[in-house]
């Protein structure tokens, strides 16, 4: 079954030189098991997914690697630096996963407050400017405000990456007039990451422009998986669709749809 | 019995190449107690990681290049950390 739209109805998403044919990007985390995570990812048609960078936990056996249940040659993997706090420790975790050897990418986040998980955005221009002289592709996740995303494009970021709303929360899209600013104002892609919850909220999301949406917890937490990672693939390319196709101007009154003459007398 | 000649006495002897029976470098923020001699390699060997599955980071310098691993000796207040992929968003 393919997962991707005709080629004649959206072009492929660039980023970093490279292209991508589905605007979905999938997490890994918090699935119950690695089975449901698996088919999920599979079902969501992602060719971007992310991993976290950890200690291996040297008391137990050494299946845990996320890579024994993802093939790295079937999915792009993109290492994060969740759980970072300052622009040293993302550096470093940074510079871990890609030793791990697959490529030179990296969702950077440098967190500014445990409760709600935002950006701390002057860590993360300090960041973003380290590893794009060290040669990284930066996809930084930020809050969704215009200045800051603008900063991170002169930083050198390959692609920024407002929320929706907090990580985890599943609020949906708090501020559509902010993340279209964004979009409308840079140059590089424009992925929204964090706080989708939904098949709705994805495909609101990628109505108002955006290039691609990063989810995780939207799948993981969802009762079925693998149904929802079905749904937010196909509400993502009917957002992107809709977005392409340009809706209608909203009205308050009505228009008749059938002709209003050659009405019986 | 005689007692036991205090331990100056064989580092005299080994003259600037001091052997002890073993060292206790930190991994993962914990002592590990292991030969001297040991390398990287032996680590994860004794760990039975894949070398391909993971990344180490010697006193604070990411390994990047795995066929040191072999040559990179451990000594005590060597930190070690060995990382790997797992899920996350």
């Amino acid at each position: 079954m393919t997962t991707v739209v005709a080629p004649a109805l959206d072009s492929p998403l660039v980023m970093g030189g490279r292209e991508f044919h589905s605007r979905l990007l999938v997490g890994t985390g918090k699935y119950a098991t690695n089975d449901d995570m698996t088919r999920a990812i599979q079902a969501s048609g992602a060719e971007i997914v992310t991993v976290a960078v950890r200690r291996v936990n040297l008391q137990r056996s050494n299946d845990e690697s996320i890579l024994h249940h993802l093939d790295p040659a079937r999915y792009f993997l993109l290492a994060n630096t969740a759980g970072c706090y300052t622009a040293d420790d993302a550096v470093r975790y940074a510079r871990l996963g890609r030793a791990a050897g697959f490529n030179e990418w990296v969702k950077l986040e440098v967190i500014g407050d445990p409760q709600t998980l935002l950006p701390d955005t002057t860590g993360l221009l300090d960041a973003t400017r380290t590893l794009a002289a060290d040669g990284f592709k930066v996809l930084a996740y930020t809050n969704d405000d215009l200045i800051t995303a603008l900063r991170l494009e002169d930083a050198g970021a390959a692609c920024v990456m407002p929320l929706a709303s907090p990580i985890g929360s599943g609020l949906g899209l708090l501020n559509p007039f902010s993340i279209r600013t964004i979009k409308s104002r840079l140059t590089v892609p424009v992925i929204v990451d964090a706080g989708v919850g939904t098949a709705s909220d994805a495909c609101v999301t990628m109505e108002q422009g955006v290039d691609g949406i990063l989810m995780n917890t939207a799948l993981a937490a969802a009762a079925d998986p693998v149904r929802m990672a079905t749904a937010m693939r196909l509400a993502v390319e009917a957002g992107r669709l809709a977005y392409l196709a340009g809706r209608m101007p909203r009205r308050e009154i009505a228009v008749p749809s059938s002709p209003t003459a050659g009405m019986l007398e | 019995m005689p007692d036991a000649p205090p331990l100056s006495i064989f580092r005299l002897m080994s003259a600037g190449t001091v052997h002890r029976s073993s060292i206790t470098p930190v991994v993962n923020g914990q002592p590990k107690a292991m030969a001297a001699g040991s390398t990287v390699a032996d680590l994860l060997r004794e760990f039975q990681l894949d070398p391909h599955l993971v990344v180490v980071e010697y006193n604070r310098t990411i390994l990047r290049d795995r066929t040191t691993y072999a040559a990179q000796l451990l000594a005590s207040g060597d930190t070690i950390e060995i990382v790997h992929f797992v899920g996350g968003g």
